[in-house]
């Protein structure tokens, strides 16, 4: 079973930035961790959210409009995920606990769709 | 379909709850869905209500109702084309997890495991919801209908459904494992199983709304399953404490409402009316827990024996219950407590001392907001000759009461005060 570790942030957190936040080697230690158990399926990082482009068709119009930026009434954004592919939701959450991104925002865990 | 005869009815009658409930949880552990099991379950004591009439009870009925229920569910997996994938994955899982074979269908009567407590840690899982963890228990391991559930909550029976769809789209859909707990889960997920019983029986203990002060229905079903689960994690303290607590809070049952259907408060109720039974089980039990070291439950199951234990109000041993409120405090801190230990060292020492307690504890945003409260200053006022605070303090009760036969009482309380 499948499960996306969607690593979830908020700009106005302290902890959220460069400084307290965690580091990149520990998100590649995490990597390594789940490489060696055997669960790791899938996953990227994004850069940061300024640097998002929307694209939508408004309601009414066919053509697309791009603009700038994320969502501008949001502070939380993804950061990124991780699949992993385990047993059951108790696993998926025991490997969410240990991710470092637990500490620097939330990890929501979301079981994936398969068709 | 031939009407049961006589032997068969009252069997069927009698596997209702106890055995429904076993059946239902042996075939969620294998099937790991709810709904497939009560389907699969429904389906054999249809066939049971056919042909036992002709050829007899079996003489294990549950052994022959899982064996019958496992082939209905197997027959129903296959006839769906898109789970016959599913069953291939059971049949794997079932492989890299035990040696037992999964899905074989023949069931020897005693080999029936009791996989109640699977089924009470799944539907206890930290990511239902707490109302969707009190549906699914009824439901499940209760065997309450969803319009018994809706009754006994006052809720429009739509809701109860919606949330017993939407936990079991949580169970199906995040894989919300059915399956023992180990030594390492029992401490963590034991504490969300009896909070959910308890939650049930406080509903049914002090009903929040509607006109009944008492829904026995509900703090019956509660003590069902705090027995159940004292059974099957034996030497586990609060599990004990729990079902003792509960056991002696229901003694009570009897006293604690007038010919009128009005709440007595516990100094006026008549202990002779208290259910000897069940506060003598109740009395062991705690005892047995206190003896496991103190947890909330076993603790609140002491405070209740002490009062069990107790002539009347005068020669109950207050020294005692204040401290072991202290014990609770340091367990579980927090203003309902501090107030409950107050009206203790009010009884020790004196009502004037009590009320200085109390009045320490006013502010406290919850507390503002917990009748009880107020009826404990109305009544301490009262013993102090100062009528007309008391009044204001039940006035006050009145306001936050949402019950009917509560707002009836605490209106007279207030007009003799």
């Amino acid at each position: 079973m499948k499960y996306v570790l969607l690593l979830m942030a908020n700009l106005e957190d302290v902890r959220c930035g460069e400084e307290e936040g965690p580091g990149v080697e520990e998100f590649m230690a995490f990597d390594a961790e789940l490489e060696k158990a055997g669960v790791l399926a899938g996953g990227f990082a994004l850069e940061d959210p300024e640097t998002g482009v929307t694209v939508r068709i408004p309601a009414g119009g066919t053509d697309a409009v791009v603009t700038s930026g994320p969502y501008a009434e949001s502070r939380e954004f993804v950061g990124g995920t991780i699949v992993i592919d385990v047993a059951d939701i108790d696993e998926a959450l025991a490997w969410a606990a240990k991710c470092p991104g637990a500490r620097g925002g939330w990890v929501e865990v979301r079981a994936m769709l398969e068709f | 379909m031939t009407a049961p005869g006589p032997a068969a009815s009252d069997v069927l009658a009698a596997l209702r709850r106890e055995e429904h409930s076993r059946l239902l949880a042996t075939l969620a552990s294998r099937f790991g869905d709810l709904d497939l099991a009560e389907d699969a379950a429904q389906d054999a004591l249809e066939a049971a209500i056919e042909t036992w009439p002709r050829t007899g009870v079996p003489d294990s009925p549950l052994a022959w109702l899982t064996t019958t229920a496992t082939r209905k569910a197997i027959d129903r997996l296959r006839r769906e084309k898109a789970l016959t994938e599913r069953l291939a994955r059971l049949r794997v899982e079932e492989d890299r997890r035990t040696s037992a074979p999964l899905v074989r269908a023949v069931v020897e009567p005693d080999e029936i495991p009791d996989d109640r407590l699977e089924l009470f840690f799944a539907c206890c899982h930290p990511t239902l919801k707490t109302d969707e963890q009190v549906a699914l228990i009824l439901r499940y391991l209760g065997g309450l209908t969803t319009m018994e559930i809706a009754h006994a909550f006052l809720l429009p029976v739509t809701t109860v459904q919606q949330r017993l769809v939407r936990a079991k789209k949580r169970l199906r859909v995040t894989r919300i494992p059915i399956r023992t707990p180990g030594p390492e889960d029992l401490p963590a997920r034991l504490p969300a199983v009896l909070a959910v019983i308890y939650l049930i029986f406080t509903e049914g203990y002090a009903a929040t709304t509607g006109d009944g002060h008492l829904r026995g229905d509900l703090t019956t079903e509660a003590i069902r399953l705090a027995r159940i689960v004292h059974r099957l994690v034996p030497g586990q303290p609060e599990a004990t404490g729990l079902l003792a607590l509960l056991l002696l809070t229901e003694a009570r049952a009897p006293a604690r409402v007038d010919d009128e259907g009005l709440p007595v408060p516990l100094r006026e109720q008549d202990r002779d009316r208290w259910d000897r039974l069940l506060a003598d089980e109740g009395l062991g039990l705690a005892m047995e827990a206190a003896a496991g070291g103190p947890g909330p439950y076993s603790v609140q199951a002491s405070i209740a024996a002490v009062h069990a234990e107790s002539r009347d109000v005068e020669s109950t041993d207050w020294a005692q219950i204040v401290v072991l409120y202290d014990l609770l405090l340091a367990l579980v801190p927090g203003p309902v407590v501090r107030m409950a230990r107050a009206v203790a060292v009010g009884r020790r020492d004196g009502p004037e001392t009590g009320l200085q307690q109390l009045d320490a504890l006013a502010g406290e945003a919850e507390l503002e907001r917990h009748h009880p409260f107020h009826e404990a200053r109305a009544t301490t006022l009262e013993e102090l000759g100062r009528g007309d605070e008391a009044r204001r303090a039940w006035a006050r009760a009145h306001q936050l009461t949402e019950n009917a036969s509560e707002r009836e009482y605490l209106v007279r309380r207030w007009w003799d005060a």
